[in-house]
């Protein structure tokens, strides 16, 4: 029969609550908790030979070290694969679930799988490398959850071919996989917007990504006062690109000096976006970073002081993340710098 | 980029050509630009009017700046 190590929290693995959350991790043998469940559920083809419990606090404290232990624990039975969870949406325990599972892959080479509710940060973390089944945010949901984790489970102890996310009950990784369909791209696509407009469900094929809100920061008071900087989306950088950003995709943003500058010469500034036709924007910058102007309006003192330098990086195929990354940092740089508020320019 | 350094608390004003991306991403404050390759130009324009475009849609964006606004809002002529 195929051995299964299975990791739970110090609740789960009802030694206690908060209270016991610096446990440090500990072995029983056989199902613990929801292990029961689960074991129950694997009907015979897996068991759980036995059961790791450790506290969310001491995981989440002790890093590399509490993985380390928890790793040999797991070694030790020559396990047949992994499970962690239910986490739910347990933030600690959540991130716990996920590291433990990914960590349990790359080392172990056997499949791993937890179960975590989408918005639980584990599963952000590692919906891309660790099957993780889509749970409820609380354990109310428990009852159905353990039977998608184990037929999951048998599938990939078996070497079975997963199926999509929504037919395994798996939160998507990302991945595209080629599939031969019926009917063509074309009739599929009539048919989507036959049943739009009757006002049917229907499944898109290419669901749109959602981005999140930021309610808008308060207007800026005392513009006659305020410290203005320019960013741009745009890659006008210096000739030479010194920072070496990327024509796409962009990996990193450059901050330029303009304090002697009032406008951008073009053979001093050009523009390496490969996302638009840069003719115009060679021939003069200020067409995406409008220095010129911003010096004039700053002359007339509808402004206190345009920022005497600017940020830029290259908005074309840029992960969200890296640029969001970016935008943390140069909100501090301007943070430091006294900065009030920014126009960010993008072609 | 813009909700993120908005998030810092320092109001941010997109100048885009492409409207419809800027307000799926999350910008809160935007002011359409000219066209994509010259979102703050017109090459079309003499020097001297295109300069004046630019200086207008940048007091456009300043207005932006000086506006306080409850939800995303897209700053038109």
């Amino acid at each position: 029969m195929k051995r299964i190590v299975h990791y739970i929290n110090q609740f789960y693995g009802q030694i206690g609550g908060e209270e016991a959350a610096d446990l440090k991790p500990l072995k029983k043998e056989g199902p613990v908790g929801p292990g029961a469940a689960l074991n129950a559920a694997l009907s015979g083809e897996a068991e759980i030979v036995s059961t790791v419990i450790c506290g969310d606090n001491y995981f989440a404290d002790n890093g590399d070290e509490a993985l380390e232990t928890i790793l040999a624990m797991i070694e030790e039975e020559k396990p047949d694969m992994f499970i962690a969870g239910p986490g739910f949406n347990a933030g600690r325990y959540g991130l716990a679930c996920g590291t433990i599972c990914d960590a349990v892959k790359t080392k172990l080479s056997i499949p791993v799988l937890t179960a975590l509710y989408p918005e639980n940060p584990g599963a952000e973390m590692f919906k891309k490398t660790v099957y993780i089944i889509e749970a409820p945010m609380t354990a109310a949901g428990m009852k159905d959850v353990i039977p998608k984790m184990a037929s999951l489970a048998k599938k990939l102890l078996s070497g079975e071919e997963i199926g999509f996310p929504e037919e395994e009950g798996y939160i998507p990784q990302g991945f595209r996989v080629n599939f031969h369909t019926v009917q063509n791209g074309a009739e599929r696509g009539v048919d989507m917007l036959i049943k739009k407009l009757k006002g049917e469900p229907f499944t898109t094929e290419l669901p749109m990504p959602v981005f999140d809100r930021v309610d808008p920061a308060p207007a800026l008071k005392d513009l006659k006062h305020a410290r203005i900087a320019l960013i741009t989306s745009g890659g006008i950088v210096p000739q030479g690109n010194p920072d070496h950003i990327e024509s796409a995709n962009a990996s990193r943003y450059g901050i330029y000096d303009i304090s002697d500058l009032s406008y951008l010469p073009a053979d001093k500034f050009t523009s390496v976006h490969g996302g638009y036709d840069p003719v115009y924007a060679m021939d003069d910058p200020d067409r995406v970073v409008p220095l010129d102007a911003m010096r004039e309006i700053e002359h007339e003192g509808v402004i206190g002081e345009l920022y005497d330098h600017y940020y830029a990086t290259v908005g074309n195929t840029t992960a969200v993340s890296n640029a969001k990354k970016y935008a943390e940092e140069i909100a501090q740089d301007m943070i430091k710098n006294n900065v009030q508020a920014a126009i960010l320019t993008s072609n | 980029m813009a909700k993120t350094i908005e998030s810092f608390g320092i109001p941010v004003v997109h100048v885009c050509s492409i409207v419809p991306i800027s307000l799926a991403v999350g910008a809160n404050r935007i002011v359409p630009a000219t066209a994509i390759p010259y979102p703050l130009g017109n090459p079309e324009l003499s020097k001297e009017d295109e300069f004046k475009l630019r200086k207008h849609l940048v007091m456009q964006a300043l207005e932006a700046l000086t506006t306080d606004v409850e939800g995303q809002t897209v700053f038109k002529e």
